[in-house]
């Protein structure tokens, strides 16, 4: 019990001066609260619309051929089912949809129809019925409802806060660095400026708290975890491999996170560069590789907890049916989502295929939706996480008692 | 005068890139006068880079693409990787150096500058016109494409800025306009036609190849450059405004040399015919098509409104006064889009002097504001780009092309607070050297500098850590 102060108590000392720390504490409290405390919810944010019909290609629909030409996938796809396959970079996810792990949304969309990233990523991540109907996201929302049952921690991964995590309830966020000098008496010292301070006090706060739980979370993980070297547009197969590994340590570590004792039920990653409007072939595939990793290793970071977990990987839209003509697509309406992980329900496509006919497309260019993204949020939080059907209808999305949650999938 | 100090603390830190030492006694005669001095015909300052142009640039980059590909086929696929003195890898190393000198030098001038104004002014053009580096080619002409088409113009008219900006060969390559091609343009029937007819000894592409439209840069010219996105158009303005754009490219290397990757316009490529965007017709032609349309929609009001909304939002706070905003628009419109007018308005607005702190730093500002108090300059990419990357704004690259964002809820996440944390701390180890922090603090924050920072400074065990503290205040990380 004289022991000297380990950096872990050095850091906890410091996180929690004037303020409650709110993960690591918890242990005893989360031990108590049986199966939904136990359930995790991970969302991918994939950035620049990515297009669904590279990720899980139709390659059974008669028109796809005919529109995707130059960039269709068909010899080299990993099959599903009669219509549709994966991309050839998603060997990882292919194996978990062949063990019932894994399903494909092939066509959905959020309410917004304006074909701008920004206006799009705004209304995925706030939940809103129309662009700057909100300014917290619905994830964040979606904290508070489940606060008023139990104590639910969430994480983003990366330096900046996204939006679909912001808003009231106070969340965490990280990403690999260096750590902190434990020895100094800075981060007391801020702690005490920042008492009156609405927005560095709490965030430092939670920085220092998430900094604790990295130590213990990374204990066996490389120091190095990089998702630096996954931005750069990496064409050269070592380039990749690099990019790849740096992105299957990523998903390894949040996992480990989520597996310590009062960690985040709820974490959300962002990938970006999927905005493939040239040479869509060789800019897809590394990208595509990296989700894969990430998604890999999230799976077996997870370890035994898989089997409480869905992961959701979602983009703003999808991209024109038709390639262009640069070898590329251009800014479309629906795209893929795909569902992962242990707890979910094995089963074929959710929601109807629209099919490629030029009468279908959506504005004569673009794959049609049949779901709606906010019908799949809300199934994912009703059935996984137990939120409250008219909580889901009007403060985590508002306005949308018309859009049904997809259920039966957990 | 109390509010002479509080405004030359403001004139330096708000709209400028925070104080070095004696700037705000500099300012304190004149604050406005002080910033007015700064608006220059000429533009804005150069930073002392490498002189190479864009085009030089991309003729460099076209011949370690070319070396590249032969290399390739050169090699068997059981030839073992290539060792760190591969001629391809060495030059994709020279290339990259290159960037990380340009954005380095970018770093020293606004550490540097007796004119802070001036040069966020730039930034904020520049960031509006984001070219980012998240394609190698890009990454090796973002430097140049920021000397050649931002800098000089942005106390000019918007129109001249704008037209700089979009027929840059930075931005062709970025928005991928460079090989969009119309699809009833003279390459695109030689194409179908499989190669025959037409000749005139222009480069054609290789017959076989599909060749067609790419509507990015005309999407983002509309969104985010212009009108914005509640601007008025629809996806058919898109497509006709893509068209119009179509021969707007860049130079190869096989044509005329001397126009190896400059601006060039292929009238091969473009759409015949009149075109009509955002209701207005525009006859027939051929580069002056799109001249005309981007003329049209720097001149529209909805631009007006959205940029002014734009530049209170940058220099004010994330949800600026409307009085602020009406203000910049008026005199946007009473001179034509003269951006020195806009930005006189700017230092004469009463609102942009209100003593709220309300914007909270980006990861760059808070650098070299950094610098700026402590009294150096970051010495070379090495030191400046892991800090960057871990903050979460890697050097010359924007996630995308709206840009970085600049409210606080992007930058304040606790992730990123911890960050900073332990930047100021390395940083104030490396900087404080003999020197007094509280001293150091008046400098920096002048009438700012509030009491509880001035104490937990002059109480601090060691100069670094009242340095780190400076750094770290809450008046400090925001301006």
């Amino acid at each position: 019990m004289t022991s000297p102060p380990t950096r872990r108590a050095a850091l906890l000392a410091a996180a929690g001066f004037g303020l409650s720390l709110n993960f690591v504490a918890r242990q005893a409290f989360a031990a108590s609260e049986g199966a939904a405390a136990n359930r995790k919810l991970i969302v991918v944010i994939c950035r620049g619309g990515m297009d669904g019909l590279s990720v899980a290609p139709p390659v059974g629909d008669p028109d796809y051929q005919g529109l995707r030409r130059a960039i269709a996938l068909d010899d080299k796809a990993l099959k599903l089912d009669g219509t549709f396959a994966l991309h050839p970079s998603l060997t990882s996810v292919h194996a978990l949809a062949q063990a019932g792990e894994a399903r494909i949304v092939p066509a959905v969309a959020t309410p917004d129809r304006a074909r701008s990233h920004f206006e799009a990523q705004d209304v995925l991540e706030s939940g809103a019925a129309v662009v700057y109907g909100t300014s917290s996201g619905w994830l964040n929302r979606a904290v508070t409802g489940l606060s008023a049952q139990r104590k639910v921690e969430a994480l983003s991964v990366g330096p900046t806060a996204p939006l679909i995590l912001r808003g009231p309830a106070a969340v965490s966020s990280w990403s690999p660095g260096k750590g902190v000098d434990a020895s100094a008496r800075l981060p007391t010292l801020l702690q005490d400026l920042y008492k009156d301070d609405p927005v560095l006090g709490p965030a430092l706060a939670r920085g220092l708290a998430t900094e604790t739980m990295a130590q213990a979370a990374m204990t066996n993980l490389p120091q190095d975890t990089s998702m630096t070297t996954m931005t750069p547009a990496a064409n050269a197969p070592g380039l990749v491999r690099q990019g790849a590994e740096a992105a299957r340590k990523l998903g390894t570590t949040v996992a480990g996170f989520m597996r310590e004792p009062g960690g985040p039920q709820i974490a959300v990653v962002s990938l970006d560069g999927f905005d493939t409007h040239a040479n869509q072939l060789g800019q897809l595939a590394p990208r595509l590789t990296y989700l894969d990793a990430v998604l890999d290793g999230l799976h077996t970071g997870l370890g035994a907890d898989w089997k409480n977990s869905v992961v959701l990987v979602a983009t703003e839209f999808g991209r024109t049916a038709r390639v262009n003509g640069t070898g590329g697509t251009d800014h479309g309406t629906a795209s893929t989502a795909l569902l992962l992980g242990g707890a979910l329900k094995p089963g074929g496509i959710v929601g109807d295929w629209p099919t490629l006919k030029s009468s279908a497309l959506f504005e004569a260019r673009d794959l049609a939706p049949t779901v709606d993204m906010r019908g799949l949020f809300k199934g994912v939080l009703a059935d996984h996480m137990g939120l409250d059907r008219r909580v889901l209808d009007t403060t985590v999305f508002p306005d949308s008692a018309t859009v049904r949650p997809v259920t039966g999938l957990v | 005068m109390a509010d002479r100090d509080l405004d030359a603390a403001i004139a330096v830190t708000r709209f400028g890139l925070g104080a070095r030492t004696g700037e705000i006694s500099q300012a304190r005669g004149d604050p406005r006068g002080f910033l007015k001095a700064q608006i220059h015909a000429q533009g804005a300052e150069q930073p002392q880079a490498n002189p190479e142009t864009a085009q030089q640039r991309l003729a460099e980059f076209r011949d370690y693409q070319q070396d590249r590909k032969a290399m390739k086929a050169a090699q068997g696929p059981d030839d073992p990787k290539p060792g760190p003195r591969d001629p391809v890898k060495m030059a994709q190393r020279v290339l990259r150096e290159e960037t990380g000198a340009d954005f380095a030098a970018r770093a020293r001038l606004g550490a540097q500058t007796p004119e802070g104004f001036r040069e966020r002014w730039a930034l904020f053009w520049a960031n509006h016109f984001t070219v980012s580096a998240s394609k190698l080619i890009t990454a090796t002409v973002v430097g140049p494409y920021e000397q050649e088409a931002i800098r000089p113009h942005v106390f000019a008219t918007f129109t001249e800025l704008l037209g700089a900006a979009e027929t840059h060969p930075a931005m062709l390559l970025y928005l991928d306009q460079a090989q969009s091609v119309g699809p009833n343009s003279m390459a695109a029937q030689y194409v179908k036609r499989g190669g025959r007819g037409v000749g005139n000894g222009v480069p054609l592409p290789a017959a076989g190849r599909t060749l067609g439209l790419n509507e990015n840069l005309a999407r983002e010219i509309l969104e985010l450059h212009t009108v914005g996105v509640g601007g008025g158009y629809s996806q058919a303005d898109v497509t006709e405004f893509a068209r119009a754009l179509t021969g707007l490219s860049i130079g190869g290397l096989r044509e005329n040399p001397s126009q190896a990757g400059a601006p060039v316009f292929r009238a091969m490529a473009h759409e015949p015919g009149a075109r009509t965007v955002m209701g207005v017709r525009y006859a027939a032609g051929g580069k002056e098509q799109a001249g005309a349309i981007l003329a049209d929609l720097a001149a529209k009001p909805a631009t007006a409104r959205f940029i002014c909304g734009k530049i209170a939002r940058h220099f004010v706070a994330d949800d600026p006064p409307p009085a602020l905003v009406d203000r910049l628009e008026r005199r946007w419109r009473d001179t034509g889009g003269q951006l020195g007018e806009v930005a006189k308005a700017l230092v004469d607005a009463p609102e942009a002097w209100a003593p709220t702190q309300a914007k909270f730093k980006t990861p760059y500002e808070f650098l070299i504001s950094s610098w700026r108090a402590a009294g150096g300059a970051p010495r070379d990419i090495t030191v400046l780009a892991p800090t960057l990357n871990a903050m979460g704004q890697r050097a010359f690259s924007a996630p995308s092309p709206k840009g970085w964002p600049e409210d606080t809820a992007s930058w304040a996440a606790p992730d990123a607070i911890v960050k900073r944390m332990a930047w100021a701390q390395a940083f104030a180890a490396a900087a404080s050297a003999d020197r007094d922090p509280r001293g150091l603090a008046t400098e920096a924050l002048g009438a700012r500098l509030s009491a509880p920072t001035a104490t937990a400074i002059a109480r601090s065990e060691t100069r670094a850590e009242g340095l780190a503290l400076l750094l770290m205040s809450p008046e400090f990380q925001r301006r």
